[in-house]
């Protein structure tokens, strides 16, 4: 193709025209720059080239972008271009293309090394855990400047934000947590039938339940869900300039906007952990006594027996934690977002993805403290 | 008469910059009690940054900005505040709480920093928001309305404390030329009703030339204010050709 379209002639020296032809249309392909190059380049006298278009029909942008990407590397190997030759409308596109082109070659940074790259992500880290450790310093202010009443506390902006972490939520909690439920007791009915002890399936599923999962589950939901939603809150907020408004009336955004949200999630996640745990049982029930035919009082006398006070407890504390780690992660990176839609949608990333990670951290480090305190 | 009014804003050898980049250098001026000053200049010369610098929001590299003689950035964060709540501000989205009503977003200044009743908090918003003449709106929530009423509703709510200063970020951006003009007026109004000093940034010729008493150009290039003045004056006796181009739209010569 481009052995008709492109004539090369050597016959001025030092100077090489490239003669144009037929129709150059972005529709009917354009011929690859870096084939032609080389023909152009080869003999090492060349210092200039023109063009001739007196054999060429019709043009469009693709003309333009051929042309823009050849001369763009004829000037990396200090061969110049004589535009001359070229229609007007040609001309002028790409005197305004090769400009621009000229302004964002000074911004371009220069590719990085592996050890530069490494060394700005341990930068970058550092940055984040100093500026989490700032945020979490902001938050114990506030909370110390709610105790004492010094903070402006919307009530009724609170109560909603209550209800959309805790009785919005009970429909998907409901619906997790007895479908935990009777996945726990499918997997012990199986395991249990060997040994023809089924009846202890109410144990696993109770046990695990009031211990762990009621809160781990509820946690995750609430992370993608409520935590999800505070960033994006925040984080839109701050595109808007909602929280430049807020600064410059002298009031704190993470008073009047983080703690109402911390306060809200450490308040609902507990309630909301009892709700799944008693949902989990009732599913593990269910499963138990209608394809199992486990007899239901006896499910509920092992039920009764084996959840005692101390997992409760650790549940309980379980779910206070995950409350704070998702209002926390939520309101952190909304309040770090930046100025844009990609923005936003990054920070409901970052805060679902560091609130589960975590969740599972730290229900890992209380089980091992509960396993060496013997609770 | 404006000579021995003493400035109420003050910007002395200002730097300012993000990380390594700089954005401007040295910037000297000073705005007087009851002056509409316009920070005027191409799309990203730094006249937001700027706004940002004078309003508390961004520390500059060097240099200081005093306001009634007293350096802000001096200033331990209480006396900041106390500081800004001096200013009122129009954010070029507008900035209103998008969660709050009209009146919500009105009142907060005033619940924050006022020792009114909550039924007297109400007539300020009603009369604030019927000075932007949004009168009814009451109940509205930021969605509810059109960008040109967020902006009024916005300013309603910039002026709720009767600031000393009022700052206005690209008010005309986004508006049609009508809602465009009534900000104009409201601007003037707002000085000669509550002798509000106003800083205005905007590269919007119309507004520039209505309501500016003195302005001051800033340049991309230069990353420097290359000249100050009254608009008119600018464009009669100005030499410099970027702020020429900048006030006649970069007319081409023999058109029109």
């Amino acid at each position: 193709m481009s052995a008709e379209k492109i004539v090369l002639d050597y016959s001025i020296p030092k100077t090489l025209c490239i003669k144009l032809n037929g129709a150059w249309l972005i529709t009917g392909g354009i011929p690859k720059v870096n084939e032609v190059i080389t023909q152009v380049t080869q003999p090492k006298d060349i210092r200039e080239f023109t063009f001739d278009t007196s054999g060429m029909d019709e043009w469009d942008s693709g003309l333009v972008v051929f042309l823009f990407h050849l001369i763009r590397e004829c000037e990396h190997k200090h061969i110049q271009a004589n535009l001359q030759g070229l229609p007007a409308g040609v001309q002028k596109l790409l005197t305004l293309a090769l400009k621009v082109n000229e302004k964002a070659a000074t911004d371009k940074v220069e590719d990085e090394s592996f050890f530069t790259r490494v060394a700005d992500k341990v930068l970058k880290l550092t940055d984040n855990m100093l500026s989490m450790l700032n945020f979490l310093g902001q938050i114990t202010v506030a909370f110390g400047r709610l105790i004492m009443g010094k903070v402006y506390f919307r009530w009724d902006e609170f109560m909603v934000i209550l209800q959309r972490c805790g009785a919005d939520a009970l429909f998907l909690v409901s619906l997790i947590s007895v479908l935990v439920g009777i996945i726990l007791a499918f997997i012990g009915a199986t395991q249990l039938k060997l040994f023809g002890a089924q009846i202890y399936i109410a144990n696993i599923v109770g046990i695990g339940m009031v211990r762990v999962m009621g809160a781990m589950m509820a946690a995750i939901l609430m992370a993608g869900r409520t935590g999800a939603s505070f960033a994006a809150e925040l984080g839109l907020m701050q595109t808007n300039e909602e929280i430049d408004a807020l600064k410059t009336l002298g009031v704190s955004p993470v008073e009047f906007l983080v703690i109402p949200r911390i306060l809200a999630l450490v308040i609902m996640m507990p309630l909301l952990t009892l709700y799944a745990d008693l949902m989990g049982i009732l599913g593990g029930f269910i499963m138990s006594i209608t394809l199992l035919g486990l007899n239901p009082v006896e499910y509920w006398q092992h039920t009764q027996s084996s959840v005692t006070l101390s997992n409760l407890w650790v549940g309980l504390i379980h779910s206070f934690i995950f409350g704070i780690i998702i209002a926390v992660a939520g309101c952190f990176h909304g309040m770090q977002c930046r100025r844009n839609a990609t923005a936003v949608g990054e920070a409901t990333t970052k805060a679902v993805v560091s609130a589960i990670i975590s969740i599972v951290i730290a229900t890992a480090i209380i089980t091992f403290v509960c396993q060496v305190l013997g609770v | 008469m404006k000579e021995s009014v003493k400035p109420v804003i003050q910007v002395k050898d200002l730097d300012l910059s993000y990380d390594d980049y700089v954005v401007m250098r040295k910037l000297n001026f000073s705005v007087n009690k009851g002056d509409i000053f316009i920070v005027m200049g191409a799309s990203g010369c730094g006249k937001s940054t700027l706004l940002k610098a004078l309003i508390g929001l961004k520390q500059p590299q060097v240099g200081e900005v005093l306001y009634n003689g007293v350096s802000f950035w001096a200033q331990d964060e209480i006396t900041q505040q106390n500081i800004m709540r001096g200013f009122g501000v129009l954010y070029q989205s507008g900035a209103l709480w998008s969660s709050f009503t009209l009146e919500e977003n009105v009142a907060l200044p005033l619940q924050l920093y006022s020792s009114l009743s909550a039924s007297q908090i109400r007539e300020v918003v009603e009369l604030k928001l019927a000075l932007v003449g949004l009168a009814g709106y009451a109940d509205f929530y930021p969605e509810q309305i059109s960008g040109g009423m967020r902006k009024r509703a916005a300013l309603a709510r910039a002026i709720a404390l009767d600031p000393e200063i009022i700052f206005f970020d690209e008010p005309s951006a986004g508006l049609d030329p009508i809602s465009s003009r009534m900000l104009d007026d409201l601007i003037l109004q707002l000085r000669d009703t509550l002798g509000a000093t106003i800083v205005v940034v905007s590269h919007e010729l119309a507004s520039i030339f209505a309501v500016g008493d003195k302005a001051a150009f800033l340049d991309t290039e230069s990353k420097s204010m290359i000249t100050i003045g009254a608009p008119k004056e600018l464009l009669a006796n100005s030499k410099d050709s970027k702020v020429i181009q900048f006030l006649t739209r970069g007319v081409r010569q023999g058109a029109g």
